[in-house]
């Protein structure tokens, strides 16, 4: 008897997606961005300005501010002086009301963000009004609340705040990641200066006008912008009492090098290479999605994506075949188009990294499969790929890539994945695939990673800590946990 | 000729909806503006129909994400604060004084705001993961206890019912609330704040009567969870303990001076929590020590 072919699944069909984009027209640009210092918009020092552009078209958003060590300077004082003579002294019940307005600031003004999101970053607007600017308002709302109970969170120890935070944040989640760091450190007490990422201020720069309206004391946050010497005059600059940053690995470890021998504190949450694992008795279909979602979830820069798929041997011809069906299925393109599933990589230099690790990959003897699916010839787009037959020593097995690429291995016993999941630099996250609870115990009591989901990948929520082991970083974002990094006891 | 004013009828609050009590009877009260007001003396019935109420209305209200009863807790604080003024002019017609009134609601307001946040905060401090001996995952989590009876506090107006409300409906509960006696004109406009404010129907329940004549009933009724007296009246006290042995309720004697702002906490929600544990094996199979 023939061995049976393992049914293809059907998506062929006449129908096509109609576009279905997204309004522009209710949103509110300038056409240049000023600094966000002691409650103003500033010009900068420098007197220059860079370009804010759309990555999927390439054109020109708006100017942008080049902040340099003199305007840190001001910022950093600003908030000093909003921590000695207001934020500090102001009962905590009503620093909590000033988080709570900004939460329902970002509520109302929900849709203008996703858009703009969309536009300065590239992700699909689906993820940007679904995922990035719900949550971010959320994560204000629940460290709104946490303003006056600090008592109960550290019970016996009295917490204080420890003054001003320099902050510094990367491009892929820009206003959510803004929210991570700007909530916590607003409901423990602290001020607040904040740094975006060079090719996505402009979200940051509209929460600065929410900051605004929301009447919180000028100087209470600040948001400069610029390029990596801004980050690294914050990262110097005498009177900052914590530094937050969340970014490469590299830049984490010049950082916290570079703090060294101060009383600063610091938190890292730096780059992953999560495994996610499945067993055979997985429900398939859904760990296809699963997979999916895992790394191609915001184009594949997302810092815990599962960028290593480890499929047990006896799924593995099933799994990597429905896989490549659903790959077929998945739309790429404008991200202002509802139907996008995968939108444009967030900048030029980021997409010439993507495609050199592609090259890395097939020289290294992996097999490379990429969707049929077309691109648009403008902007930064790469087809959603997969790398087969990869082994635990390729590159791409190993470094973070933070793009749509798999990178897949196969396994066959628990120890033998267990040994693989854990044999690299980072531990940020991990998802384990299978219908045995026992099984996800025992996965992750044993996986070094700050994050283990079974059976779902890339959940967020407020009250969820989040953060790495190893040089994935330290301290906790999120939860209870995540108001330890702003307070002193 | 001079504008007649149209007079507000005070009738209870049901299930989202505001009926006259099913006994037609009622108690009269004085204004300071000298008119009566005739508030609804409410019958054990009234009390009954709530319970089935308030029993429907758990499930769907219990298993809401605790964030969004901090939404709805929050939303609740919102509507009060721009319903203000009327809350101050109600309760200068009860007697209170002008600086009174404005304490009693921004203390209010802000008890509600306070409460807002804990809905999806008590549960991380009152969770464990139990370092059990054997190879399982146990953790111990609060979940509400079901229907809370709530005899609100006599001598405060507003302050003293949200006090009672906010941490029992922070913590997914559902209640019937006896509002004070003397003072029940307030609670009731409160249940109009919370008809508008995303609380589904049926969640916080209001009635107004009379504590002597109800107490038994709030206590003996079967299908109530936990009762709470805000207010010592020793011989309703004893009452209430025995009858509420009839099925095992907890009992909870909040009487407190709740302009005090010590008088806030998220004890007040574990009163009425229950704590569950889970058991669950982990496989142990695998690398013994983990190498990296």
């Amino acid at each position: 008897m023939a061995k049976k072919e393992p049914k293809k699944l059907e998506y062929f069909t006449d129908w096509k997606y109609a576009p279905s984009p997204e309004a522009t027209d209710h949103i509110r640009l300038q056409k240049q961005y000023e600094l966000f210092i002691n409650g103003k918009f500033v010009k900068p020092n420098s007197g220059k300005y860079f370009d804010t552009i759309n990555p999927a078209t390439e054109e020109k958003i708006s100017s942008i501010a080049e902040a340099n060590d003199k305007d840190v300077d001001s910022a950093v004082n600003a908030a000093r002086g909003a921590y000695d003579k207001t934020w500090s002294k102001m009962p905590a019940k009503e620093r909590a009301k000033y988080i709570y307005r900004i939460a329902r600031l970002i509520q109302e003004r929900a849709r203008e963000l996703s858009v703009i999101e969309t536009l300065d970053g590239g992700k699909s607007i689906r993820e940007s009004r679904d995922i990035d600017v719900p949550l971010a308002a959320n994560h204000f709302f629940y460290y709104a609340g946490w303003a006056d109970k600090l008592e109960y969170a550290f019970p016996n120890r009295h917490p204080k705040s420890l003054g001003v935070a320099g902050q510094v944040i990367p491009w892929n989640f820009p206003l959510l990641m803004a929210a991570w760091k700007i909530a916590p450190a607003l409901a423990t007490g602290n001020t607040v200066v904040l740094k975006p990422a060079e090719t996505t201020s402009l979200t940051a720069l509209k929460l600065a006008e929410i900051i605004q309206e929301s009447g919180l004391p000028d100087g209470v946050v600040n948001i400069i912008t610029g390029h990596g010497p801004v980050g690294a005059s914050m990262v110097n600059h005498k009177d900052i009492n914590k530094i937050a940053f969340t970014g490469s690995t590299n830049v984490g470890k010049w950082i916290q090098k570079a703090v060294a021998g101060t009383d600063k504190r610091l938190t890292l949450e730096l780059g992953g290479k999560a495994a996610n694992i499945i067993f055979e008795d997985a429900p398939i279909n859904q760990a296809v999605e699963g997979i999916i979602n895992g790394i191609f979830f915001n184009q594949g820069h997302v810092c815990c994506a599962g960028s290593r798929l480890f499929v047990q041997e006896s799924v593995a011809e099933e799994v990597i075949h429905k896989l490549k069906d659903r790959l077929e299925t998945l739309i790429v393109g404008d991200p202002l188009d509802k139907n996008t599933d995968i939108g444009a990589i967030n900048s030029k230099m980021q997409l010439n990294k993507i495609n050199e690790y592609l090259k890395i990959g097939v020289n290294d003897g992996a097999e490379m499969y990429q969707s049929s699916c077309t691109i648009p010839k403008k902007g930064f787009f790469v087809r959603p790929t997969l790398f087969l037959n990869t082994s635990q020593s390729h590159r791409i097995s190993q470094e973070e890539i933070f793009g749509p690429v798999l990178a897949i291995q196969t396994f066959r016993t628990i120890e033998e994945v267990i040994e693989k999941a854990n044999n690299i630099p980072y531990g940020l996250s991990a998802g384990v695939w299978t219908d045995k609870g026992s099984r996800i115990f025992n996965l992750t009591s044993k996986l070094r990673a700050g994050v283990v989901w079974a059976n779902t990948y890339n959940k967020f929520d407020p009250t969820s800590p989040f953060g790495g082991y190893k040089e994935s970083g330290f301290g906790r974002e999120g939860g209870l946990h995540g108001l330890m990094p702003y307070l002193k006891f | 000729m001079e504008r007649i004013e149209v007079l507000k009828t005070y009738k209870i609050f049901i299930g989202g909806q505001f009926p006259r009590t099913e006994s037609g009877r009622y108690y009269p009260l004085k204004l300071k503006n000298n008119m009566t007001v005739n508030v609804s003396l409410s019958s054990r019935k009234d009390f009954r129909n709530a319970v089935v109420i308030a029993r429907g209305a758990f499930s769907g209200w219990s298993s809401r994400a605790a964030f969004n009863r901090g939404q709805i807790l929050y939303r609740i604080a919102e509507m009060l604060e721009g319903r203000k003024e009327q809350f101050l002019e109600e309760l200068k017609q009860l007697g209170y004084s002008a600086a009174a009134a404005k304490k009693e609601v921004e203390q209010s307001i802000d008890r509600l705001v306070y409460y807002a946040g804990w809905c999806d905060k008590y549960q991380q401090m009152f969770s464990a993961v139990n370092p059990v001996a054997t190879a399982h995952f146990n953790f111990s989590v609060p979940e509400p206890m079901g229907v809370v009876a709530i005899l609100a506090d006599e001598s405060t107006a507003l302050l003293g019912l949200i006090s009672a409300v906010a941490p029992c409906i922070a913590g997914g509960n559902t209640c019937i609330v006896l509002a004070s006696e003397s003072k029940p004109t307030c609670s009731i406009t409160f249940a109009e704040v919370l008809a508008t404010s995303d609380v589904p129907g049926g969640v916080v329940n209001i009635i107004t009567g009379s504590r002597k004549e109800l107490h038994a009933h709030f206590s003996s009724h079967m299908d109530v969870n936990a009762i709470i007296n805000c207010n010592f009246e020793k011989d309703f006290n004893k009452t209430i303990g025995e009858n509420a042995s009839l099925n095992v309720k907890r009992v909870f004697t909040w009487n407190k001076n709740w302009s005090d702002e010590k008088e806030q906490g998220p004890y007040f929600i574990t009163d009425l929590q229950e704590i569950k544990t889970t058991w669950h094996p982990i496989e142990n199979i695998g690398v013994s020590g983990i190498k990296y």
